[in-house]
């Protein structure tokens, strides 16, 4: 039983997937045990995310909405600032440049937002790689922008129309890609899930949000913090704002799901909180599903956690009781998002609108010698067009 | 040891695959008599899945179409409990890990045997997670299907060696479909079970015309069509068990051929 227990948080995780991608997923693993120790890969890493993405990203004290909720201290870990907007960038110059040593020259991704796959783009101009992304046509209208970036960055967009046109459909079109094409090409998957070894790399990957927040927690409040929030589709902005707190056990760390129009409405993606386990999409975690496995389909206005799914590990946090999963609704998400952008000057993606929408809630429930720390995994700018319409106002992009 | 030694007892086997339920499942059930009386040696019948990721747009389609219309795990058990009282042709289930897994892994297992089913193809569980299917299925005396691909090299050894009923041979890269030329050398790859071990190996993905399924046989012991079968269901609807059974007929006979 014992080669079943590869690439598993707990009960969750493994490798689901068609035989043929098998040798794929064992080629990835082998060159990514390579390289992780690798001074050169991992040199050249730091230099990318310093010199080109921006980081190290600040922890910035939102002095404004701390004094105005009254209760815990709030820093926002500001992923929005590094270059193309998110989170996302950390995860793929690491995937791309594992890509370009494993010899591949052509990379294809799934989208949801478009973050993830403007990010890709992106790392494939740098680096000189074809790139092709995937993206539910339902999301190319309601991410236009970030389509019209992709192909201004020399990545081809393909409008995915089966099933519920949405990220999930977009996961399993990349999927289908990578199935007919692995020999020259690699898979940068945009979240903590997937196949082993997909959530170790990207975790790894992302990790290096929380070892930042603790360095500067540190050096501005000389302790960590009480808590830890950040949102959760897939879970990559999260597991990588969490990692490096998960030994310490009084940080509490809190991933916000998205509840859409509310987690007793079928219109959710709270998965988490409505799924069950199950089997799907390269992994065994928590899925939305009906009692006969069929996967649901998933609503939240904010296309990066329309997902049916979430990754592994997350999965494994709350089934250990070491993270806890709150649902945000659709309305909450969208006071956030305007609150964030009238009191600090910031406005935050409809993604990690969701967290903030939280933290405003826990914050005055918790003492002002606390601190909380929210993970702005991304910028809004490319939802300030949808959260118009949310609210009767038609405006062009 | 289950029906599925019968299916290659005939000289080489054609294999035929249905989604249960598109258009219903009273024409599955009709097209399950047809394509026996047809000349078919074994039927996959396939239990629709929201999010099919190993199969082309025919396919896709057809699961849509079937989901749409109702069906239901329960439902299609019902189904093959009233096949079964007509035919004993060799069937096969083929769906999706999660189909299975959220029925209850040993309680679909146990039910899949006692009514009367020979195996189980579960396109996305490869090698290394069998243990959590394989052993129940030994268990009622169902065979759990492996599946080889091109990229398949190092690990075909170890795949046949283990391997139960037959061994699935898939044509080509990419997703199941209808393909003009199937170039990967399949020959090859059947060799290399067959140096491991004493197994039929059947190859599908990709296989529509009669000289594909005579070209394929040839090198194996038999042709699957799935793809090429759904897409008669999906253009004539209701109406598709005469234009299926032909359909076999003809493919039966090129396989015979071989």
């Amino acid at each position: 039983m014992n080669r079943m227990k590869k690439g598993r948080f707990g009960v969750h995780g493994g490798q689901y997937i068609p035989e043929t991608l098998m040798n794929a997923v064992i080629e990835l693993e082998e060159a990514y045990d390579r390289y992780k120790n690798d001074k050169a890969f991992n040199d050249e890493l730091t230099t990318l995310l310093n010199e080109y993405a921006g980081r190290p990203s600040r922890l910035y004290y939102a002095k404004r909405m701390t004094k105005d909720l009254g209760g815990a201290r709030i820093y926002l870990k500001r992923e929005d600032l590094n270059h193309t907007g998110a989170h996302k960038i950390n995860n793929v110059l690491g995937q791309v440049l594992l890509a370009k040593r494993m010899g591949k020259t052509r990379v294809i991704a799934e989208t949801g937002a478009g973050q993830h796959g403007v990010a890709t783009a992106t790392a494939a101009a740098l680096m000189d790689m074809e790139c092709e992304v995937f993206m539910g046509e339902e999301d190319t209208k309601r991410q236009a922008l970030n389509v019209y970036k992709m192909r201004l960055l020399g990545a081809k967009v393909h409008a995915v129309t089966s099933g519920t046109a949405t990220l999930k459909d977009a996961v399993s079109e990349t999927m289908r890609e990578w199935t007919s094409r692995i020999e020259d090409t690699h898979y940068v998957l945009g979240s903590c899930m997937g196949p082993h070894p997909f959530p170790t790399i990207v975790r790894d990957f992302q990790s290096v949000i929380s070892r930042e927040i603790k360095a500067q927690i540190l050096e501005k409040e000389g302790r960590l913090p009480d808590a830890v929030l950040a949102c959760v589709g897939g879970g990559s902005n999260a597991i990588g704002a969490f990692y490096h707190f998960i030994e310490d056990k009084d940080v509490r760390l809190i991933g916000c799901e998205a509840a859409g129009r509310g987690i007793d409405t079928a219109e959710t993606a709270a998965t988490i909180s409505t799924g069950k386990l199950g089997i799907f999409h390269g992994m065994k975690s928590y899925f939305c599903q009906d009692e006969y496995g069929q996967i649901a389909p998933v609503y939240s206005i904010s296309a990066g956690l329309d997902y049916p799914g979430v990754g592994p590990e997350h999965a494994n946090l709350y089934d250990t009781k070491r993270a806890e999963y709150v649902a945000v609704t659709d309305d909450e998400a969208v006071d956030a998002f305007e609150y964030l952008s009238r009191m600090e000057g910031i406005i935050p993606a409809i993604e990690s609108a969701h967290a903030v929408a939280y933290a405003k809630k826990l914050a005055k429930t918790m003492s002002k010698d606390q601190i909380i720390v929210v993970n702005l995994s991304g910028r809004g700018d490319k939802d300030c067009a949808a959260i118009a319409r949310y609210r009767g106002e038609d405006i062009y992009e | 040891m289950s029906n599925i030694s019968k299916v290659f007892e005939n000289g080489k086997a054609f294999i035929a695959f249905v989604t249960s339920g598109d258009p219903s499942l009273e024409i599955t059930e009709q097209l399950v008599y047809a394509m026996d009386e047809a000349g078919a040696d074994l039927v996959e019948l396939g239990i629709p899945f929201s999010d099919p990721t190993a199969e082309g747009p025919v396919i896709q389609e057809a699961n849509i179409r079937a989901l749409s219309g109702g069906v239901t795990t329960d439902k299609i058990f019902d189904m093959v409990r009233r096949i079964r009282k007509r035919t004993q042709i060799p069937m096969v289930f083929m769906t999706y890990a999660n189909v299975v897994f959220s029925y209850g892994t040993e309680r679909f297992i146990k039910t899949a045997a006692q009514i009367g089913m020979d195996g189980l193809i579960l396109p996305d569980i490869p090698y290394e997670e069998k243990d959590e299917f394989r052993p129940i299925c030994e268990k009622y005396g169902l065979s759990f299907i492996s599946l080889i691909a091109p990229t398949s090299h190092d690990r075909i050894r170890m795949i046949a060696k283990e391997a139960d009923g037959f061994v699935y041979c898939v044509s080509s890269l990419g997703v199941t479909g209808v393909r003009s030329r199937i170039t990967t050398d399949v020959g090859a790859m059947v060799k290399l079970v067959k140096e491991e071990k004493d197994i039929p190996c059947a190859i599908g993905f990709g296989i529509s015309t009669p000289e594909q399924a005579r070209a394929m046989a040839a090198i194996s012991d038999g042709a699957i069509v799935g793809s090429a079968i759904v897409k008669l269901c999906g253009q004539y609807g209701k109406d598709c068990v005469p234009y299926v059974k032909e359909y076999v007929e003809e493919m039966k006979a090129a396989v015979r051929e071989a």
